[in-house]
């Protein structure tokens, strides 16, 4: 520790980038006496800081933790290359911003994993702070290494890494979890004993205590629990009153400017539509709003103690918010007093959606974003995206009335049941948008500049729990055809000129699947890709297609298997021991009418039986959950 | 509008963050001070903020200034002080808040020169020169006429004569082991040069290459040049109110 109580050096400091990622004493930033405190929790966010900082759920569970008198939790993310190879030539173990301490003199280490592209730094972390790799290899003198965040709804491929998984919400469970280890500490009961009592917990998983046997075909045969008492299924775990559970009141404000640069302030969780490609979608059901009266005096809470000049809705699809229009008059005129800026991500545009951005944005400044996700009518009732042709031109003739000229739309390609003549319906689309322009806007008015619309296609992947988990991903060669199709489609439109396309790139889509839908035995492959120096995966100059593949030989494990096939409706998935409510049946339904081209209709239009219900919370029939004020 | 200087620290771990971000952090401890801040006009209005001269990053400071554009008229600037204080981090400290005449330059504008004090770090001492040697070295540099220095930046590359921009240069007089040279040198926006170039110069009289990362450097204050070519520090500027 240096003269500044700096865990690095003067000289390390100096010879990084942004050395500001690794000193903490940010505004809000949590300082507990050691001596006062019995729990030393490290939330972890492995990719690095800017990233991490932005992430809602660290910041709601650092709040939590250390409300709690007896525990103290601090902040670690991934550092970044320059950083990391600098500790790994100097021996130097990883450290936690808030206490400079090293993360292995901690007693939990938890790791929100929240994109399957960062499970190579998530090796990086526990390396780093000098944590067995394998959970089988730790003792007490290692940190509960614990997992939470959407990836964990299929944990399988980062099983052996992990000690325990928490399915579901973190604000519900984890001070059993606390006592639990304080108990067995005092108790000086051993690891392995530990981990059983904690199994017993709802919503936590100890894969340890897992035994997985495998068919010849290589899917799974069995998935067991190794020892009596623990149980089969998992249920993820879920807050059923938004309005009674924890928010930060005061979040960390970093020094440096991070992707979230203002007061996040999440309005409901959960989504009503059902879109059959989306894992969120399913993964966050019951929909559960919360109160205006809450937000309220929440946002002016944060913007009180953060001092800053923006904050953002959080949803999945905040159009879909009962009580926006009544929210946002209220923030509305309370931010114009306080010089604060709103950003509405996620809404649907229409006549309500366009007054509102209208009020609070530069129209020349901003862009209408739509996010049809598939080009033709046929193929977005496949996919369930409940959005018509019609809405869109509705909406952009709406917007461009409005003043408005520049529109972006979101594509995927790849999506199960796509033709070609699918992917030619994307170049339509945006030509009749631009159509819509040069008529609705006679060439004097058109002060703003001609339109411009942006189409970004990206690849589709298939998540567990979504109705396509069932579905092949089309191989690479595909993929491109498929943009080239996308591309020589919209350039035979009449205003091609007007509509510029981008697309992403296939390689970490299909190794993305691999990871999604993978079972442990793809923890093998993730090893040998972190011990040929893969890390930072998520971030293209950093990513290498061919580490993947030739790691993925050395295994003996093909993408073939993982991600080119379509699986059989009785195959057992290696995530099917968690029970998140919405159950296969629904999905596997699903799956089959979308290959009908059937829509099922939203939440809130009819109940479709997913069986969320049976957590009695949000929307659903029979909730029992406190009426929203 | 009225328009106050405030005078405040920068010491211990938060001498990493950049200027940029400095600014940044201000203008969000002025919201949390609940300061009646001025804002510009538009779409997106922006405090009414200036600094003067950055300063870089690992460097820690007595003497930083930003000037503000408040609503109050006639503004209570102990208040302020203890507003902004109390929304601060540990390392950065309000040391005055002064009410300024209308007629002051501003801080980015009117600045002129700055004052170190210069140290080794503890762990690179032994490989820079000792309190004799330094003493020496400043002694040969007050002799010469000229200092002549080879100034590059990210877009040009001159000879320059630091001792155009050098007002004053000595070793301080403590019970230290370590030496400690203390300079006041220009810092404005057109001829500013940095301690490094000085100390470089220095130890380039012996042929001594201090290794990099190796100055401690602490600003004391900043100061405008007044009509009778006097250096004001400009925490002296405006008034208490």
């Amino acid at each position: 520790m240096n003269s500044d109580g700096l865990f690095l050096s003067n000289d390390i400091l100096m010879s990084v980038e942004k050395p500001e990622r690794y000193i903490g004493h940010e505004v809000n930033s949590c300082i507990k006496d050691p001596e006062d405190i019995r729990v030393r929790f490290v939330m972890c966010f492995p990719d690095v800081y800017e990233i991490g900082m932005s992430h809602l759920g660290i910041q709601i569970l650092y709040d939590m933790f250390n409300s709690f008198p007896d525990v103290w939790c601090e902040r670690v993310y991934s550092p970044w290359v320059d950083l990391d190879k600098v500790m790994r030539e100097k021996h130097i173990p990883l450290f936690t911003l808030e206490s400079q301490r090293p993360v292995r003199e901690a007693d939990f280490l938890g790791i929100t994993i929240q994109y399957e592209m960062c499970y190579t730094n998530i090796l990086q972390v526990l390396d780093l702070s000098g944590i067995p790799l394998a959970s089988a290899d730790r003792t007490w003198e290692d940190p509960i290494v614990i997992g939470g965040g959407p990836c964990t709804y299929n944990p399988e491929p980062i099983a052996e890494f992990f000690d325990i998984f928490y399915i579901g919400e973190g604000e519900t469970r984890y001070r059993e979890l606390l006592d639990l280890y304080e108990k067995c500490r005092d108790e000086n009961v051993s690891r392995e004993e530990f981990l059983f009592k904690a199994s017993q917990i709802p919503g936590l998983y100890v894969p340890s205590l897992y035994n997985v046997e495998y068919n010849e075909d290589q899917t799974i045969k069995s998935f067991l629990p190794a020892k009596e008492g623990v149980p089969e299924k998992i249920r993820k775990e879920v807050v059923k009153d938004l309005d009674d559970t924890y928010y930060p009141k005061k979040p960390v404000v970093p020094y440096i400017r991070c992707v979230q640069d203002r007061v996040v302030l999440e309005i409901m969780r959960g989504c009503i539509r059902g879109c059959r490609f989306c894992q969120a979608g399913e993964l966050y059901r019951p929909v559960r709003e919360r109160s205006v009266d809450k937000l309220l005096e929440t946002v002016y809470q944060m913007l009180d103690s953060t001092g800053y000049e923006e904050v953002s809705l959080s949803s999945l699809s905040s159009s879909d918010y009962t009580h926006l229009p009544e929210l946002l008059d209220k923030l509305i005129v309370e931010c114009e007093k306080r010089k604060v800026n709103i950003t509405l991500p996620s809404l649907r545009i229409d006549a309500f959606s366009l007054d509102v951005m209208n009020k609070v944005e530069d129209i020349k400044k901003t862009s209408v974003t739509f996010a049809p996700e598939a080009g033709s009518q046929r193929l977005r009732n496949v996919i369930n995206k409940g959005l018509t042709e019609e809405d869109i031109l509705s909406g952009s003739a709406q917007a461009i009335k409005g003043g408005w000229t520049k529109f972006k739309f979101y594509f995927m390609l790849g999506h199960p049941f796509e033709t070609d003549d699918d992917i030619l319906g994307i170049g339509d689309l945006a030509n009749k948008v631009a159509a819509e322009f040069f008529e609705l806007v006679p060439k004097d008015e058109r002060k703003n500049g001609p339109i411009s619309i942006t189409v970004s296609t990206s690849f589709f992947v298939p998540k567990p729990f979504t109705a396509f988990q069932w579905a092949p991903q089309c191989t690479q060669d595909e993929f491109i055809r498929k943009a080239y199709v996308c591309r020589s489609g919209i350039a035979s439109q009449l205003n091609q000129k007007r509509i510029h396309y981008n697309w992403h790139d296939a390689d970490t889509s299909v190794i993305e699947a691999l990871l999604a839908r993978g079972d442990r035995r793809v923890a093998g492959v993730i090893r040998k890709v972190y011990e040929k120096g893969g890390i930072y995966d998520a971030w293209s100059d950093y990513y290498s297609h061919a580490r993947w593949i030739e790691s993925l030989e050395e295994c003996g494990l093909d993408l073939d298997f993982y991600a080119y096939r379509e699986r059989g409706g009785e195959e057992i998935f290696p995530w099917d021991f968690i029970d998140i409510g919405v159950s296969k049946r629904f999905l596997y339904n699903e799956y089959k009418k979308a290959k009908e081209g059937l829509i099922t209709e939203n939440c809130r239009a009819k109940c479709n039986g997913c069986g969320a219900a049976s957590f009695q919370a949000g929307i659903c029939p029979g909730a029992i959950s406190a009426p929203l004020k | 509008m009225t328009k106050i200087r405030v005078r405040f620290t920068k010491h211990g771990a938060i001498r990493y963050i950049g200027h940029l971000d400095v600014m940044r952090y201000f203008q969000k401890t002025i919201r949390r001070a609940k300061i009646n801040v001025s804002y510009s006009g538009g779409y997106s209005p922006h405090q009414i903020m200036t600094f003067a001269a950055p300063l870089g990053v690992g460097l820690e400071s007595d003497g930083e200034y930003m000037d503000l554009g408040i609503e109050d008229e006639k503004p209570d600037t102990k208040t302020i002080m203890n507003a902004l204080n109390e929304a601060s981090v540990p390392g950065i400290r309000i040391l005055s808040v002064r009410v300024l005449p209308e007629d002051a330059g501003n801080a980015m504008a009117s600045v002129f020169a700055s004052s170190y004090e210069i140290t080794f770090y503890d762990d690179k001492k032994n490989l820079c020169p000792d309190k004799q040697k330094v003493k020496e070295l400043i002694d040969k540099t007050s002799a010469l006429e000229h200092m002549i220095y080879h100034k590059e930046t990210k877009k040009t590359s001159r000879d320059i004569d630091l001792k155009e921009f050098i007002y004053s240069l000595y070793l301080k007089d403590d019970d230290n082991d370590k030496p400690t040279i203390c300079m006041t040198i220009n810092s404005s926006s057109s001829d500013s040069i940095k301690p490094g170039f000085v100390m470089e110069f220095m130890c380039g009289l012996d042929n001594i290459t201090l290794p990099v990362n190796s100055l401690q450097i602490t600003r004391l204050d900043m100061f405008i040049n007044n009509e009778n070519g006097e250096l004001i520090s400009m925490g002296d500027i405006g008034a208490i109110s």
